[in-house]
């Protein structure tokens, strides 16, 4: 019983990580599987085949590479205009301020499928023709404010003293920005390009009403899901989560080196 | 500019600063003698740190000019002046190692080779040999201390005209605080450069500068060596922000080389040279004296006292031992709270709380100011600051 007590916060943590992680242990699980039917829900026997031909169902990595473009192109989108944006809300005082201000998290509070349909709408009515460039477009405008709300925290923590520094110390307005305020802000930049990136390529439902013929991972998935699940589609799934995971830990390793660095 | 070492000084002329309607800097004509340790010393909001900033170019003057030397540079923005600043809280860059903030000014004007000078500026403000040796600690993993020698080296290793400092000793504690104001004196000394330093801490600006400009609401109300300023003060505020002053307000008897003054029945003498306005006979003027310069003795004892001194009565108040000295508050018909500093050479065991006493001082340590002021000007802030 005292053990018990003494043990109940680690025991509570490791259940909460189980509770986190099962999800994707069964979706590596059952990559190794080797289904009877079209669907793969039922364990029936250890097998490697779909890691040796992951391509294997037609137009999944296809869509799979589609994702991963927007997905890139978004994040770049979304992260140089939401850097901009945070820079003008935090550092000049202009007319509307405010109003950008709320504005510009409006695409957060808005239940998606509303926003999903308006899209549409906006874009039927303007005459665009839907697929690559409209699935862009609304990626770049939901992830904006994730961006905007990750620098702009970072920016106004930022000692406006750090420029003078080293405006004082002979660099011009550019270097100014490149050498010091730049690499300070740097992590919120950082922060909100990974969770562009993150929310861009999972996206379903804006995605589904302004694709027209065009078809995403999450789309493919979901269309695949309705006749029968192919095995490739947890060997991805394991994949992107084994490739996230070493990023954060190669991230980690390089972070504790460069603390450790060495005299040159 | 062919030629810097002749003339370097710095001079404002009728420089200002205003913020919409209100005016932090009024019109000041300011020079800096070259090599010289120049402090601005004033409260907070006095416009002391807006001169600075106006310096530096981080901060355009309303009117007038900023020049160094020959060459005006009121319009060259910070990064073409040949000036570096020491900021308040050091802003060091927290994303560069220890060597890296002290080369980024030599790095920035295009300067490869900078091991040997930062080596070199290392050994001057003293990091020691764990700096040294590891130069590639971030700025947070250094003590208060160190982060100020950091700050003072990346400034100095540009070899400005001018170095200036923004209340560098603030975030410090007060035996650090000690122990970097002899450093800094010791270090502008051996580079001998221009150091114009702002503080609101009266002895550190006394410790440290040959040239001290007491600044009051966007005015410099007085500029002059420490001493000058502290034995002939020439407003109130100076009287009471350096230091303490004893203010008595007295009517004038009459005026010649030596004045006579007379404050509730008791006549005070005072040298003509020492009054900072012409005192007319029958006119107010505000009598001033040191609290160390006061001597004290028992009301029975009054016969001892030289001819020719000032004399007060009055009896103790309060009395607190500090060590070194004795500080005593003496109600008096003259003045209600008069301060007298005794040194505790040998005390008297007379001189406790309740006791009649008489004051006296020489009368040339006595100084005449303007009767048309604020008695209290400058006092309120002492006490924030201390």
């Amino acid at each position: 019983m005292r053990w018990l007590r003494r043990n109940l916060v680690v025991i509570a943590g490791l259940g909460t990580l189980a509770y986190l992680i099962l999800p994707n242990v069964v979706v590596t699980v059952f990559s190794f599987n080797n289904p009877t039917g079209r669907f793969n829900y039922a364990w029936q026997e250890f097998s490697l085949d779909a890691w040796k031909d992951p391509c294997g169902v037609a137009d999944l990595c296809g869509s799979l590479a589609l994702s991963l473009q927007i997905a890139l192109w978004a994040t770049i989108g979304a992260t140089v205009l939401g850097t901009a944006i945070a820079f003008a809300l935090v550092r000049y005082r202009f007319r509307a301020r405010g109003a950008v201000n709320s504005l510009i998290f409006l695409p957060m509070a808005m239940p998606e499928i509303v926003m999903a349909a308006s899209l549409l709408a906006l874009f039927l009515n303007m005459g665009i023709q839907l697929g690559f460039w409209t699935i862009l477009i609304a990626h770049v405008m939901f992830c904006l404010s994730f961006v905007v709300a990750a620098v702009k925290a970072r920016v106004l923590s930022m000692d406006p003293r750090l420029e003078e520094a080293a405006r004082d110390l002979y660099a011009g307005p550019v270097q100014t920005f490149l050498r010091v305020t730049l690499p300070i802000a740097a992590p919120g930049i950082a922060a909100g390009a990974l969770l562009s990136f993150a929310l861009s390529f999972d996206d379903f439902i804006i995605t589904n009403f302004n694709s027209g013929n065009t078809v995403t991972f999450p789309m493919f998935v979901w269309g695949s899901a309705q006749r029968g699940t192919p095995v490739q589609i947890n060997v991805i799934g394991t994949a992107m989560f084994v490739i996230a995971v070493l990023v954060v830990l190669a991230g980690q390793w390089a972070g504790n080196r460069r603390k450790k660095a060495q005299p040159k | 500019m062919t030629d810097t070492t002749a003339s370097g000084d710095v001079r404002l002329a009728g420089i200002s600063k205003h913020y919409g309607s209100f005016t932090a800097v009024h019109p000041l004509d300011l020079t800096i003698p070259q090599g010289s340790f120049f402090a601005l010393l004033g409260a907070s909001g006095c416009g002391k740190t807006t001169t600075l900033r106006m310096i530096a170019g981080l901060e355009e003057p309303s009117t007038g000019t900023v020049s160094l030397g020959e060459r005006e540079v009121t319009h060259l923005p910070p990064y073409k002046r040949p000036v570096n600043t020491v900021f308040q809280s050091y802003a060091l860059f927290p994303h560069m190692d220890i060597f890296e903030n002290i080369a980024f000014g030599l790095r920035r004007r295009g300067i490869k080779s900078v091991k040997k000078q930062v080596d070199e500026m290392i050994d001057l403000v003293q990091l020691g040999e764990h700096a040294r040796k590891k130069p590639h600690k971030k700025p947070h993993q250094l003590s208060g201390g160190q982060q100020q020698r950091v700050a003072v080296a990346r400034a100095l290793i540009n070899h400005p005209q001018v170095l200036l400092l923004d209340e560098p000793l603030g975030a410090l504690d007060l035996k650090l605080r000690r122990q970097m104001q002899l450093e800094l004196k010791r270090i502008q000394t051996e580079v001998g450069i221009t150091f114009v330093h702002v503080t609101h801490d009266q002895e550190e600006a006394m410790t440290m500068a040959d040239t001290v400009a007491v600044m009051n609401g966007g005015r410099v109300e007085q500029l002059g060596a420490p001493a000058e300023l502290y034995e002939n003060p020439r407003t109130t505020f100076v009287a009471n922000f350096l230091g303490t002053s004893n203010l008595i307000e007295a009517s004038v008897e009459s005026t010649g080389s030596d004045v006579a003054v007379s404050a509730s029945g008791a006549i005070l003498r005072l040298p003509a040279a020492r009054c900072s306005t012409t005192p007319r006979t029958g006119g107010k003027l505000l009598v001033g004296v040191r609290p160390e310069k006061i001597s004290l003795v028992p009301a029975e004892d009054e016969h001892t006292i030289a001819a020719g001194r000032n004399k007060i009565t009055g009896k103790i108040a309060d009395s607190s031992f500090i060590g070194v000295s004795t500080q005593y508050v003496i109600d008096s018909p003259v003045c209600p709270e008069l301060e007298v500093y005794v040194q505790n050479i040998e005390r008297d065991a007379r001189l406790v709380p309740g006791a009649d006493v008489v004051l006296h001082w020489n009368p040339e340590h006595t100084f005449g100011l303007d009767a048309a002021q604020d008695i209290d000007a400058g006092i309120e802030t002492v006490e924030e600051s201390a």
